[in-house]
């Protein structure tokens, strides 16, 4: 049974329009039977009014649910009353994700050339290697607790 | 949304994953293979045929998965990958790791 979706968007025009982009926020809670609804809401309102290419959509599905995920599970140690906070800004050329966490933070040296595991047969160790990969451009704020994800809008 | 699973007439345990298969349903999909296996099953395709994106999470059940039925004495095999998804196991090199297949078709006549 999955819980009732506890989302809320928050949509922001500019009145200047070189001044700051369109923005999607959205806030969940730390569940992870609600990281798919939350993908899709943010992937719907992304690609509004567009028909996004399916190679972009795959790469904003998959970085999404890499970023959510590890949010939930390593940012917030999965603690239900803990938030993680998604935002979409928009221009005609880009899409910059965000996603933040109630946690301490990535360490600095994990955050940069994340590798594959070195035992193939490993389950996990591999959501930050495949970030990186999919997304054209990868950042972290100093503390390490929100990273940005840019991708073409397409 | 979700998984559905079939058995062929070749005693192939065919599991179908709509949608996508990450952090959020993999256990269930674990659960399914679980199960199977408990009750006999050791032949196993998993058809992506219908899945959209899959996650390091899904992966990862994935890798699981075939440890256990390889334990098992079974083999898996994968089938259905779009270019995304094929692309996304070549990227983690889990290409080498499973038995991929074009068609759900071409994984039966295999086993």
């Amino acid at each position: 049974m999955t819980a009732p979706l506890r989302l809320t968007i928050r949509r922001t025009v500019p009145v200047d329009p070189g001044a700051a982009p369109v923005a999607v926020d959205l806030a969940m809670p730390s569940d992870v039977s609600e990281v798919e609804a939350a993908v899709e809401l943010m992937a719907r309102h992304c690609f509004a009014g567009l028909a996004p290419c399916a190679r972009t959509a795959f790469r904003l599905r998959v970085t999404l649910a890499e970023a959510i995920s590890n949010a939930i599970l390593r940012g917030n140690g999965a603690d239900p009353t803990k938030q993680v906070w998604i935002r979409a800004e928009l221009t005609a050329e880009v899409i910059r994700l965000s996603v933040r966490d109630e946690g301490q933070g990535l360490e600095p040296t994990r955050r940069h050339s994340p590798r594959l595991p070195a035992e193939p047969e490993q389950d996990g160790g591999r959501g930050l290697f495949i970030i990186k990969h999919l997304a054209d451009q990868v950042e972290f704020n100093d503390r390490g607790n929100t990273i940005w994800m840019t991708l073409p809008r397409c | 949304m979700g998984f559905s699973k079939t058995v062929s007439g070749g005693g192939v345990t065919v599991v179908r994953v709509d949608g996508q298969l990450i952090v959020g349903n993999r256990q269930e999909l674990k659960a399914v293979i679980q199960e199977s296996l408990e009750a006999g099953e050791r032949k196993f395709l998993i058809d992506c045929s219908h899945t959209a994106y899959i996650d390091s999470s899904g992966l990862g059940a994935l890798v699981t998965i075939s440890k256990k039925i390889r334990e098992n004495g079974g083999d898996l095999r994968l089938a259905g990958l779009n270019e995304d998804l094929r692309s996304l196991f070549e990227l983690t090199k889990l290409d080498a790791l499973f038995h991929i297949v074009q068609t759900v078709d071409e994984g039966l006549t295999g086993f």
